[in-house]
């Protein structure tokens, strides 16, 4: 790759982005036996994979190196790392082992951690959360397990020798240096997830998916049962803008919340 | 039963009173609790010292705390807490300092918890259209949602022991910059109100900002109205590709309720829903609902928080 480079200081940067699949966030969702039926929901990629995979793709674009997107999943999920290839990503990683069935997050983390150290990352992308169990907990406890730094809920980045990020703090939007190697979370920011092209999608279909294992302790957080939310008791409907006034008093007399 | 370890939760530099919704919620999962208050200054344990049921106190005195690099939070916690099962509140901090610590520890993370049964936890998933509880085998690291438990009384006069700690700090905060208005991001608020579409144009958001600045509420939106108009920044999203919020009210003006939008606000304790389509499905799902246009019905809303508030 002829490319120039912001100097000597900075090596060829092994960029990672982690992927999801999860149920369309469009979808109803349903319970059946105590466990949720997604046998006819579509399965699509997390949202905010897509803000990682462009903050990824612009990362390389600024420092020169390789972008690999890598997902947790059997065999049915390769069809995100096939999105991901066509969105233009370098390589794709599928890391699995028949024996696993459902990955607490101490057990999802020790696999992360080995398969990144096997491709010898230097920067790992990942969504702010996945839209399934909107956690979150994956980019700063695989950065833990890293002994790396990490940025979390990022929504602008800038590519040097660190990363400089923009995240939301307290008092406002924080310019934060990142050095590298690190954990970086997104969320929807500046950086618009950018459209697969014909071509992209023609080399994705040809696309190898690399399959790795690891190995992984076993879960001490099992999931007992899904659930539907406690439906709630129908509330009182008004006509008219002039009623207004009346849930007013109602919110200070019987809702207590004024 | 394993020791419980509360880590209260600091706002702006203060300890949140939300804080005693964990030590009830360390309860509900049984074993002796010890809260560790995260500070600048040791004094800033004080407000928990009055905290009943509670075993001991621990302030956690280090500068890492005044800022926000979860790095430094974790090992400065880490290096001066006992061993037990962990409980954060589900603010974005503290859930990211909960995972790196409960990396540092090798145990497992259990986020945003609703409802506590002994080891038994319960969290939302898909932004709430549906609750997972897991079974947790030994220690672990958890966060709980604000607003679910109710808190502990303090009438209580705990010692509290002060404990320096450093931490290491693995990033560094370049500039800031404020927040241009002093109104409540809605992942903080305990009252929100959000237009959708159905406000016509973002410059009708002027009136949910009048009605917010009378209420101290923040300001939302819908996914819709994110996506159509550039003036409404993401930041203002609730829904499950934009916040998930659970306020004690929750005002949805010209929302028709998108599955999207409910999955983020609906497990708010009382919905007000305003809109003049009878059929919209918001009205399923609100305690009380006005069917009428915004321009009809905001301005007596308005006036009559005023005189009840003014």
């Amino acid at each position: 790759m002829n490319r120039t480079l912001l100097g000597d200081l900075i090596e060829m940067s092994t960029i990672i982005v982690l992927v999801k699949q999860v149920p369309d966030t469009n979808a109803k969702i349903a319970v059946q036996g105590g466990r949720v039926d997604l046998s006819t929901v579509k399965m699509e990629m997390s949202p905010y994979d897509g803000f990682a995979i462009e903050t990824a793709l612009r990362h390389k674009e600024a420092t020169g190196g390789t972008v690999t997107a890598l997902t947790v999943g059997s065999a049915g999920t390769e069809k995100i790392l096939k999105d991901a290839k066509a969105m233009g990503v370098d390589n794709i990683v599928r890391v699995w082992d028949d024996s696993w069935s459902e990955l607490d997050s101490n057990a999802l983390q020790t696999v992360l951690k080995e398969s990144i150290e096997s491709l010898g990352g230097t920067a790992v992308y990942c969504g702010k959360s996945a839209a399934d169990t909107g956690a979150g907990s994956t980019g700063p406890g695989l950065a833990e397990r890293l002994g790396w730094a990490n940025a979390s809920n990022v929504i602008g980045a800038e590519f040097g020798e660190a990363v400089t990020v923009s995240m939301p703090v307290e008092a406002g939007v924080a310019k934060v240096s990142v050095p590298l190697p690190a954990v970086i979370s997104c969320d929807k920011g500046d950086f618009k997830p950018r459209k697969a092209n014909v071509k992209g999608i023609m080399m994705a279909k040809k696309a190898q998916v690399e399959l790795m294992s690891a190995s992984a302790p076993a879960s001490t957080v099992v999931v007992a049962s899904h659930s539907m939310p406690a439906a709630k008791p129908a509330g009182k409907t008004f006509e008219g803008g002039s009623s207004a006034s009346q849930v007013v008093q109602l919110l200070r007399d019987e809702a207590n919340v004024l | 039963m394993t020791n419980k370890i509360v880590i209260a939760e600091l706002t702006k530099g203060t300890v949140n009173a939300s804080s005693a919704e964990l030590v009830s919620a360390a309860q509900a999962m049984g074993g002796d609790v010890t809260v560790v208050v995260p500070c600048t200054d040791a004094s800033m344990a004080d407000a928990v010292a009055g905290y009943d049921g509670v075993s001991k106190v621990i302030a956690v005195k280090s500068d890492v705390f005044a800022g926000n690099d979860s790095s430094g939070w974790a090992s400065a916690l880490d290096s001066a807490m006992p061993e037990g099962t962990v409980l954060f509140l589900a603010t974005a901090r503290s859930k990211d300092v909960a995972s790196r610590l409960a990396a540092r520890r090798g145990l497992s993370v259990v986020q945003d918890v609703v409802s506590i049964d002994g080891g038994n936890l319960t969290s939302p998933i898909y932004s709430g259209k549906a609750n997972q509880t897991v079974t947790v085998n030994g220690d672990a690291v958890v966060s709980v949602r604000a607003n679910v438990f109710s808190g502990v009384g303090s009438t209580s006069s705990n010692d509290v022991s002060v404990v320096d700690a450093s931490g290491d700090v693995k990033t560094a905060v370049q500039d800031v910059m404020e927040r241009a208005s002093a109104r409540l991001d809605v992942s903080e608020a305990n009252i929100i109100i959000s237009g959708g579409r159905g406000m016509g144009s973002p410059a009708n958001f002027s009136h949910l900002e009048a009605v917010a600045d009378t209420i101290g509420a923040a300001v939302g939106a819908s996914r819709a109205a994110v996506d159509t108009w550039e003036e409404i920044p993401h930041s203002m999203q609730v829904g499950q590709t934009g916040k998930t919020v659970n306020p004690n009210l929750y005002i949805a003006v010209g929302i028709s309720g998108a599955i999207q939008h409910l999955a983020g606000m609906r497990s708010s304790k009382y919905i007000v829903a305003i809109n003049k389509d009878a059929d919209a499905p918001i009205f399923q799902h609100a305690d009380y609902g006005i069917v009428a246009t915004w321009e009809e019905a905001l301005p007596v809303f308005q006036d009559a928080l005023s005189s009840l508030l003014g």
